[in-house]
């Protein structure tokens, strides 16, 4: 049986079930790496330039892990884009150029190219080529591919409970998740899925906010026809997919009433937060906004004290309501 | 309506050719400054790249001193040039400018796409004389290439840098202020003539390739003036980027000269096989092409945070080693401590001449 490696990072948190699946149906035996820890961290950010982004040098780490097990295959695909006109970052279309001339002694790369931004056909091609590593039946890749793709919707659509993305595949993986579900306030919370629903990553803001009782609405939990439409009124089409969907989530989330404010959660060095962020915090003009940059630094007690100051902020707004005049800038 | 545009390079001076070409009023923006720089940082995002900043900080000025139209480019991506105008625009509107906001749709767009969109701005002016005052800003381009390309052949081989560097500032001024092609002819002459009158200096220099992001290569402002500042310490420099070769490649798809992108392109296989937006596949290509060629040394470039060049920066060690040539990749930002920077690129050369004199096996 043969092994593929995924790693535990990036569009993991997107796409896994679809590339298990897909793996698992034509017989191979997938393996990821742990869950970011430490470690992992720590080599990544040995191995990648200084001047990478936070969850690029985690990736690193979960390569390095992987690149200690006996494995035939490790699965970094180059994300050019995946929808029509869209990109998601360079750093993603050069990712395993990346890899390869930092890691040695990798098993063998599969570094399928998915680029949508013009048509869908030559993936299709791509994909049959890739499921050729494993088998010469082609009706079986074509079978796997629908399978893969029903149980990613499958998987997506327990985000629609108010999920995160990470829990969802917990569960989708057949753990049980309970969180507490007491809340007095809604919080939007927004960035990249890769940042976000990385526990270690994003110092796990998600949870912390839900122990403040706070209910979190997440840009998945949205629907994206109205995201999609509240996007369109940016002048500009935005040309990063995931850009566009935090600027459609914060426009449509200022449109819901029950949403008390809105976090942003950004990455350092990341070139579309740079410019997404600022758009972002001109627009949401009525519900107070926060900005929050992360990097690896491990000073956990800052994150939660900026945290608690804006829930303490918005609970005052909501349940006082003499004292509505607050800034709504936090 | 008066129009202004951002700084890069001397691209100001084309610009400059063609609105005047299109009978439009302009206000160059003043030559960037420490105040430039302030202006645009205190106003732009905090984590957006150095040239948006630049950029900022050139409108505001040109603003001030009475322009009311911004010209600028646009994009598709994946860098973040493509989205620069929007948020650009916002800032400026944000500041309480009452100002109108022209984005030409380049770098995807084809030329005649971007002659219309030229003539939509100018209103009155027929295409034969847009053609013409295309025709003409060309003409500029290759007048003041050809000074660059003496100046950077001449500074690190002449003994007066003073007068080298001098005799080339004028030139521009000389050509910005030509108002047809026989003046451009003649300024061209006889400022070649006064620079190649300049005593020269035959020994072997050391040879350093510049690579990296276009609008930090093109800018001296955003680069600690690096090309002079390697002139000055007897360094033969080459950079990758002109601007006439990447207009030919990117908006007058590759008919007006000769092209070596392909070429170029081919160069980065197997390091970088996919377009990475920006030049970061260039630069890669460009790094082996130099590597190549002999030269002793390659220097990268680029704004703090800028993607391609980072994609570009993880992959430049590996074709280091494969290659056997030293890189230094510099990122430049807000900070204005040139003195930081100087050491590094004196260190760096003086790392490169010990190597060559390595090669001989002299001991020092």
């Amino acid at each position: 049986m043969k092994k593929v490696g995924i790693p535990h990072s990036l569009f993991y948190y997107y796409h896994y079930p679809l590339w298990k699946t897909f793996f698992a149906d034509l017989g191979a035996k997938v393996v990821t790496s742990p869950a970011t820890n430490r470690l992992i961290i720590d080599q990544g950010i040995n191995l990648a330039v200084d001047e990478l982004c936070f969850p690029i040098k985690s990736y690193y780490g979960h390569v390095m892990e992987l690149s200690y097990q006996p494995l035939d295959y490790i699965f970094i695909p180059r994300l050019v884009s995946i929808e029509h006109k869209g990109y998601i970052c360079p750093k993603f279309m050069g990712l395993p150029d990346m890899i390869k001339a930092s890691i040695p002694n990798l098993p063998e790369v599969i570094d399928i190219t998915i680029d949508l931004s013009k048509s869908d056909k030559t993936l299709n091609k791509d994909i049959i080529k890739l499921g050729q590593l494993f088998t010469h039946n082609k009706r079986l890749i074509k079978d796997a591919l629908e399978h893969a793709t029903n149980e990613f919707y499958l998987c997506r659509s327990l985000t629609k409970q108010g999920y995160t993305m990470a829990e969802a595949i917990k569960i989708w993986e057949g753990e049980e998740i309970t969180y507490s579900q007491e809340s007095e306030i809604t919080i939007g919370v927004l960035g990249h899925g890769y940042s976000l629903y990385d526990e270690m990553l994003s110092m796990d803001i998600v949870n912390k906010l839900r122990n403040l009782k706070c209910r979190v609405v997440l840009p998945e939990y949205l629907e994206r026809e109205k995201v999609e439409n509240a996007a369109a009124t940016i002048p500009k089409r935005v040309f990063w997919t995931l850009g566009r969907k935090m600027v459609g989530s914060a426009l449509h989330m200022e449109e819901i009433q029950e949403v008390d404010g809105i976090i942003y959660l950004a990455c350092f060095g990341c070139g579309p937060d740079s410019l997404i962020g600022e758009i972002i915090e001109r627009k949401i003009i009525d519900k107070p906004f926060m900005l929050l940059t992360i990097d690896e630094h491990t000073g956990e007690g800052g994150i939660m004290t900026r945290l608690e100051a804006f829930c303490d902020m918005l609970h005052r707004r909501r349940y006082k309501v003499d004292e509505n005049n607050l800034s709504a800038h936090g | 309506m008066k129009i202004t545009f951002p700084h890069m390079g001397n691209t100001h001076i084309v610009i400059k050719a063609i609105l005047n070409g299109l009978k439009l009023d302009v206000i160059p923006p003043p030559p960037i400054t420490n105040r430039t720089l302030e202006l645009g940082i205190k106003h732009s995002p905090e984590f957006a790249c150095m040239p948006l900043k630049i950029n900022v900080g050139n409108f505001i000025e040109a603003i001030e001193m009475g322009a009311n139209t911004v010209v600028m480019a646009g994009g598709w991506g994946p860098c973040r040039f493509g989205y620069y105008a929007q948020v650009e625009r916002d800032i400026l509107h944000d500041l309480g400018y009452d100002i109108e906001m022209y984005i030409l749709e380049a770098p995807d767009l084809k030329f005649t796409e971007l002659l219309g969109q030229l003539r939509d701005l100018a209103g009155n002016v027929s295409f034969y004389e847009a053609l013409k005052a295309l025709n003409f800003a060309w003409y500029k381009i290759k007048a003041i290439e050809t000074l660059e390309k003496r100046f950077e052949y001449l500074l690190p081989r002449v003994n007066d840098k003073f007068l080298v560097e001098k005799f080339y500032d004028k030139s521009l001024e000389a050509i910005d202020l030509a108002k047809n092609k026989k003046s451009v002819d003649k300024e061209v002459a006889f400022y070649l003539k006064r620079l190649n009158s300049l005593p020269i200096n035959n020994e072997e220099l050391l040879k350093i390739g510049l690579i990296g992001e276009i609008y930090t290569i093109l800018e001296p402002e955003s680069n600690y003036d690096i090309m002079r500042h390697l002139g000055r310490l007897n360094v033969d420099v080459t950079r990758s980027i002109y601007i006439s070769d990447w207009l030919n490649d990117h908006l007058l798809g590759g008919y007006v000269k000769k092209s070596n992108r392909k070429k170029i392109i081919d160069c980065a296989n197997p390091y970088l096989n996919y377009w990475v937006g920006g030049h970061g596949q260039e630069t890669i290509g460009n790094a082996v092409n130099f590597a190549e060629q002999g030269y002793d040394g390659l220097i990268q470039i680029g704004p703090l945070t800028c993607m391609p060049e980072i994609v570009a920066h993880s992959i430049l060690g590996k074709v280091s080693e494969m290659e056997n040539i030293p890189c230094m990749t510099l990122y430049f930002d807000e900070h204005s401590g040139s003195a930081g920077i100087n050491t590094r690129i004196e260190a760096f050369v003086d790392m490169l001449s010990r190597k060559q004199y390595g090669n001989q096996s002299l001991i020092i």
